[in-house]
């Protein structure tokens, strides 16, 4: 069994999304691939039936196809918003224009990924989404192991050790702490900490990373922030 | 024959000779109006000068009547009966008999009424000779009160042959006409349609797949000249298209074939070597990263291509150039440190275009990723610089290194897709990344120049220089 995501354990709830995607092949395999990763996942095949279930059922993360037979994708996110669902949704594009994100969002939805994507981004993206709802947002203080982070001192210490970090550094830690226990990307890093939508051409987030985990690791014992290959980065205190 | 014939029924489709049938249609109907209206205008005026006449003459002999009765009014009438070109005179008696003038007979019944004869009538003067024809002829009957009738009239000889001949010629200036017509618009049709035919076998041509044939310009400037002319310049234009179309896709296919062929091997030795669990993960994540970089490219080629197709695509706002390149430069700072290059910067504050932040971003960071790139690993200190001005060409973002550069001749080679100068394509990249600053440049409608950086070929300063209109 391929696992994507080495992070699943099962006392997590059970988390249920709806893919909404017409092309019949790259449904099967998501639905596939996010059951593998222990996600309950529903399938609709058009706008139509999406849309019922979408209203019908409770989920935790919606994705959607922007083109789909009998109704566009974007029409649904704007009509469940309306209809107060504020359940997240990522929206998928085959267009991926610049632009096509800012349409895309404006229209309701939470995040944008433009095909090709890479499953392991995507599942990334979908937990991210789906744990949002019990999110630290309020918390003022992030807390991994004896990491801890405070948002409104901007200071940074492990096992009571002040770390000086520069701004962005400090952007990208306190993501990943937002995060700890998650698969964060390097496009979501490069989104939500430089908020930049593109694919840089060379591993520039990963030369952030290690400079930062050099900060927070370097003289201590456990690591805590780790490469998950093909994926990206969790930060997590134990294992 | 047939052929003949259905060339002739090409012929009467033609627009110009659909225009100039109606026209002549037209024009022959004011033609028929005119001859009538002008005939008719004709006799009514010379009617009525033949009435002034015989009035006047009337006048005359009423004068003599009054002076000297009926003998001075014979005489009077036999004189002026026998002048050369005279008017018709007859006194009559009652009873109807002639008794002076020049008239030998009348049709009868045009004495019995006083007043103006109605319509024409025939008369035969003395000495005429025998067998011609009567003479047509209108008069006025003027009773005396002795019962003598005395008729004054003129002969309609001269306009009546007046009238024909003006009839004849409007008739024969209109038969020229339609003749003339006719050949004009046998002649105009049969050229248009020989330029039609001509251009068609050479569109039928460029269909076949000829896209290097034009349509044919006569060099008369006329309308077909200018039609083609701009069909030509559209006819080019596609073709060039379709030149870089097929080179991008020739590109694209070979620049693909080679990581694919990589991933295929790399899946196949996994497969076939007796490896354990972790080589075998191992492996696997290698074609993972591999499909990545596939990815990499094929999002590239979409990215540029979508900007190339212009404008709609992405939306302008003022963006903050200041800021762009201080964040890029953060970026990539910690890159050039590990690499080994000194990454510094010469930003003027409060730099502002129109643009899109996105692609302006990406632009700046794949110019600095490419100066990284390049310079690193060199004999000498390398050095990339990242510098933002508002001078006097205009404002200017760029990123200087003193890496190899780029020889003169192919600086716009590179600027191509999936050209890289780094024909052994040991350095990583897609050979998309100057493309695509190109394509971004041209979409804010400014441009991308690669220049020496300071003396010599070494060192390339890769200039974004924005429009300070935009």
């Amino acid at each position: 069994m391929v696992c994507f995501s080495s992070e699943y354990s099962p006392n997590m709830p059970v988390m249920k999304i709806l893919v909404i995607e017409d092309d019949l092949e790259a449904a099967s395999y998501l639905v596939k691939a996010f059951n593998e990763s222990g996600i309950v996942t529903d399938h609709a095949s058009d706008g139509d039936l999406g849309f019922y279930l979408a209203t019908e059922n409770n989920y935790d993360v919606m994705v959607i196809d922007r083109m789909l037979p009998k109704r566009d994708g974007l029409s649904i996110v704007t009509e469940l918003r309306e209809k107060s669902i504020d359940t997240p949704v990522l929206i998928l594009s085959a267009l991926g224009q610049v632009d096509d994100r800012v349409t895309g969002l404006r229209a309701g939805g939470d995040d944008y990924l433009p095909k090709p994507y890479s499953f392991s981004e995507l599942l990334a993206r979908v937990e991210v989404l789906g744990r949002r709802k019990g999110m630290r947002d309020n918390d003022t203080v992030y807390r991994v192991g004896d990491l801890e982070l405070d948002r409104l001192a901007h200071e940074v210490h492990r096992a009571g050790q002040r770390i000086t970090l520069q701004p962005r550094e400090f952007r990208l830690l306190e993501y990943l702490m937002k995060h700890a226990g998650q698969v964060v990307t390097r496009t979501m890093l490069l989104e939500n900490v430089w908020d930049y939508h593109f694919d840089p051409q060379t591993n520039v987030i990963d030369v952030h990373i290690s400079r930062l985990r050099s900060k927070i690791e370097k003289g201590f014992d456990k690591a805590l922030l780790r490469t998950v290959r093909g994926a990206g980065y969790i930060l997590k205190a134990d294992g | 024959m047939a052929r003949t014939i259905g060339r002739f029924g090409i012929l009467l489709r033609t627009t110009a000779v659909r225009m100039s049938a109606l026209y002549l249609g037209l024009f022959a109907i004011c033609a028929v109006v005119l001859v009538f209206y002008v005939t008719d205008l004709t006799s009514s005026l010379l009617t009525y000068q033949t009435k002034q006449v015989v009035q006047d003459e009337l006048k005359v002999l009423g004068n003599f009547y009054r002076r000297g009765g009926v003998s001075m009014l014979i005489g009077h009438i036999d004189r002026r009966s026998r002048e050369p070109g005279a008017n018709l005179y007859t006194i009559a008696a009652s009873n109807g008999q002639i008794l002076a003038g020049n008239v030998e007979s009348l049709q009868s019944g045009i004495l019995e009424r006083e007043g103006w004869t109605e319509r024409p009538f025939s008369y035969r003067r003395f000495y005429q000779p025998e067998g011609t024809p009567g003479h047509a002829a209108l008069a006025e009957v003027i009773f005396l009160p002795n019962g003598m009738r005395v008729l004054v009239g003129r002969d309609l000889g001269e306009p009546t042959k007046f009238r024909s001949m003006v009839q004849r010629s409007l008739v024969m200036a209109l038969g020229i006409m339609v003749i003339g017509a006719l050949v004009i618009w046998f002649v105009i049709g049969r050229r248009a349609l020989q330029r039609i035919d001509r251009v068609s076998q050479a569109s039928q041509k460029i269909m076949a797949g000829d896209l290097g044939q034009r349509l044919p310009v006569s060099g008369s400037g006329d309308e077909f000249d200018r039609l083609s002319e701009s069909l030509n310049a559209m006819l080019g234009r596609i073709e060039r298209l379709n030149e870089g179309l097929r080179q991008v896709s020739d590109n694209i296919a070979h620049d693909l074939k080679t990581p694919l062929t990589r991933l295929r091997n790399r899946a196949e030795a996994a497969l076939a070597g007796n490896e354990d669990g972790p080589a075998y993960r191992a492996a696997m994540e290698e074609v993972i990263d591999e499909s990545d970089q596939l990815i990499r490219t094929f999002n590239a080629l979409l990215m540029i291509s979508r900007v190339e197709a212009g404008s709609a695509v992405a939306e302008m706002n003022k963006v903050d150039l200041t800021q762009i390149a201080h964040d890029a430069e953060e970026l990539y700072e910690p890159v050039a440190d590990e690499a080994g290059v000194c990454l510094s910067s010469r930003i003027q504050d409060g730099i502002e275009v129109s643009g899109n932040r996105e692609l302006i971003g990406q632009a700046l960071t794949n110019l600095i990723d490419n100066a990284i790139k390049y310079t690193a690993g060199c004999d000498n200190e390398a050095r990339v610089e990242v510098a933002l001005e508002n001078g006097g060409d205009g404002i200017i973002l760029s990123v200087s290194d003193n890496g190899p550069g780029i020889p003169e001749n192919r600086r716009d080679d590179v600027k191509k897709r999936f050209v890289r100068l780094d024909e052994s394509r040991t350095k990583p990249g897609t050979g998309l990344g100057l493309s695509l600053v190109d394509a971004i440049m041209a979409l804010h409608g400014g441009r991308l120049d690669l220049v020496c950086n300071g003396d010599g070929n070494s060192g390339l300063r890769a200039r974004m220089v924005f429009d300070r209109r935009g």
